[in-house]
């Protein structure tokens, strides 16, 4: 009876360092630690590993976990999948939380599955109720919140939405930690995996931006771009998109702000016909002010917005370039 | 190669959504319904790979009567022939219960690769494709952005987060979940849609399959989210808000 949080570690500038959504995961541990009066321990994978691991002990845990071991020097969804199923049969945990990330969407369904269990993702919430676990998780790319309740004995599983709960909120304490050597074989390592790169150099650099005026889907199609360009330039500012205008190549992807683009900051974020996915919103909504322009009064994006305009773009847009051009003295 | 596209239908983008009575789901009665946007992403470049280097692309969805307008969309752009589940009660099914159904039904193909997209709009798991694939005991990729053909198997271009990216090698049959942008989306022919009419549509049951609904995990409750930001919301007609808004970025945020 535990709570287990999986650690993510990153390479950057070639040290091993946190992958920073998993402190939010360590807070939303530790939070139902509290609520459920569970020990709460967490897991820290890879090959030299021992400094984590030590900075972890000095958080207030029950235990922390290091696996150690050659095959886990780079992330496999064989290697992690096995370490880590190895571990849940070793301490039984009620509940295993991720961070969200690309990696945990690798291979955390993949470790549920193979324990029989379903692990449920991107969870904005994880109350606890007579009756066991409700885990809230957005449906229709945020339009809707839902209830999941998983029922009979765990080891439950779920992922942590990036921003759901505060990195600042972990608690500080000590811990001790134990390093584990899995079972691994080279042999059920299926996959050759390559260094991670980047494209050419961006063009476009957008985190310095002060002012975006950033285009969704709502502006239907290509030639209609045009009108935010216009926008953009009365308004002195750079040009950003959500993802599938930069997938149909009506923007180029350097262009794109988001979890796979760029991530700004800018005084003013103005986001026209954009739905505000998460995707999209952990890459602006550390913008000073965000203002947003679209049909839909229900639309996720006015979450995030300070100023909000329920209305057509391809009326409002037209008349915001003639009041800019007015208010500019052009 | 032979290639397994799992394809869902979901609720068209912009549909206006409604709660349905029982509060565990929306009201489907009148909404337009498309293709998930990932899976059309899989299956054209299933199409793709199948141009380069021959061999067959399979179709396969779970859902009600109704996802046949999708599976044919599907036959009609170039898939050879398709495989639907037929369950209108799908909701049943948690996410392995419905991954189990494709899982079975993609074992009867032994397929060289199978293709799901990376994420459904509806749902939103991101989940299904690695799921199946570990209960088939294949490897999986996932968020792929390319996929070429190799001696020993597949090179795949994996995005990873912040712009990066990464090459793996994976030995055949192999699941991959696709991003949406990896490729060109093709328009269906007139000559498409014609022949599509004469491909077959293979129509199993879950009791076919074998595979009951024995969720380990419920969906209780269905809601708008609250609002927990203070959004001020501008009225009027538009040129009144463009004015308002304009003295806004002007006065109060001062970057006019
Ligand atoms: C792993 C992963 C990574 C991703 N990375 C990114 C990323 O980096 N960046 C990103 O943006 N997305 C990313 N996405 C995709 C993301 O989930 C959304 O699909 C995407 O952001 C939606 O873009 P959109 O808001 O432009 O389109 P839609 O969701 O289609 O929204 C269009 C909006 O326009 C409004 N609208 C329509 N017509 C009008 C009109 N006439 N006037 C005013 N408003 C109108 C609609 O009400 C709607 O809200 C990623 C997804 C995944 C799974
Ligand atoms: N009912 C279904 N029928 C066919 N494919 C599905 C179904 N549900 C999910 N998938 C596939 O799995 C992918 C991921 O779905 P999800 O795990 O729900 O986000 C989708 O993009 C589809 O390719």
């Amino acid at each position: 009876m535990s709570i287990l949080v999986v650690m993510e570690v990153v390479m950057e500038q070639s040290r091993l360092t946190w992958h920073r959504m998993s402190w939010e995961a360590l807070a939303a541990g530790q939070e139902l630690g509290r609520q459920m009066d569970l020990p709460v321990a967490a897991v820290v994978l890879g090959q030299g590993i021992a400094a984590l691991a030590a900075e972890l002990s000095a958080k207030k845990l029950d235990k922390v976990y290091a696996i150690e071991h050659d095959l886990l020097a780079g992330y496999t969804a064989d290697g992690y999948t096995a370490a880590l199923a190895g571990l849940a049969a070793q301490v039984n945990p009620t509940l295993v939380l991720f961070p969200h990330t690309y990696q945990v969407r690798d291979f955390a369904p993949k470790l549920a599955t193979r324990l029989g269990k379903v692990l449920i993702s991107d969870v904005v919430r994880v109350r606890l109720e007579e009756g066991g676990l409700v885990m809230v998780r957005q449906l229709f790319q945020g339009k809707l919140n839902a209830d999941y309740r998983a029922s009979g004995a765990g080891p439950h599983f779920a992922s942590i939405q990036a921003g759901a709960y505060r990195a600042e909120m972990v608690e500080a304490g000590s811990a001790q930690v134990e390093t584990v050597t899995p079972v691994l074989e080279a042999a059920a390592i299926r996959v050759k995996v390559g260094a991670p790169f980047r494209e050419s150099q961006r063009a476009v650099d957008l985190t310095a931006a002060e002012l975006i005026v950033s285009v969704g889907r709502g502006i239907k199609e290509k030639d209609n771009i045009a009108l935010v360009e216009e926008l953009a330039r009365v308004m002195g500012a750079e040009l950003a998109a959500s993802r599938p205008i930069c997938d149909n190549g009506w923007l180029p992807m350097e262009r794109q702000v988001g979890s796979s683009g760029q991530t700004v900051s800018p005084k003013v974020y103005l986001a026209i016909g954009i739905s505000g996915a998460i995707q999209h919103l952990v890459g602006m909504k550390g913008s000073k002010a965000v203002v947003a322009i679209n049909k839909d009064a229900n639309a996720p994006i006015f979450e995030v917005a300070d100023y909000g305009i329920v209305g057509d773009l391809f009326e409002v847009v037209p008349a915001l370039i003639e009041e800019v051009k007015k208010a500019k003295g052009l | 190669m032979k290639i397994l596209v799992a394809i869902k239908q979901v609720p068209s983008r912009d549909s206006q959504l409604r709660l349905d009575t029982s509060g565990r789901w929306i009201d489907e009665a009148d909404l337009a319904s498309e293709i998930n946007e990932p899976d059309a992403y899989a299956l054209e470049e299933a199409l793709q790979i199948k141009e380069k280097h021959g061999g067959e692309v399979v179709a396969l969805c779970a859902g009600p009567a109704r996802a046949s307008q999708t599976i044919r969309e599907a036959l009609a752009k170039g898939a050879d022939r398709a495989i639907h589940i037929e369950n209108d009660d799908l909701g049943r099914y948690d996410l392995l219960g419905v991954a189990r159904l494709l899982a079975k039904a993609a074992a009867g193909e032994t397929p060289d690769l199978i293709l799901t997209g990376l994420q459904s709009d509806d749902l939103g798991y991101g989940q299904t494709g690695v799921v199946m694939a570990e209960l088939l005991g294949l490897p999986a990729a996932t968020i792929i952005m390319q996929v070429e053909k190799t001696d020993a198997g597949i090179r795949v271009k994996r995005e990873l987060e912040d712009g990066w990216f990464q090459h793996m090698d994976i030995p055949l049959p192999a699941v991959l979940t696709i991003q949406s942008g990896i490729n060109k989306l093709r328009y269906a022919t007139l000559m498409g849609i014609k022949k599509a009419k004469t491909k077959e549509v293979k129509r199993l049951t879950s009791v076919d399959l074998g595979i009951d609904a024995v969720p380990n995990v419920s969906l209780d409750r269905v809601y708008l989210p609250q609002r927990a930001k203070q959004t001020t919301f501008i009225p009027g007609s538009a040129r009144e808000q463009a004015a308002k808004l304009a003295e806004i970025l002007k006065f109060e945020v001062r970057v006019l």
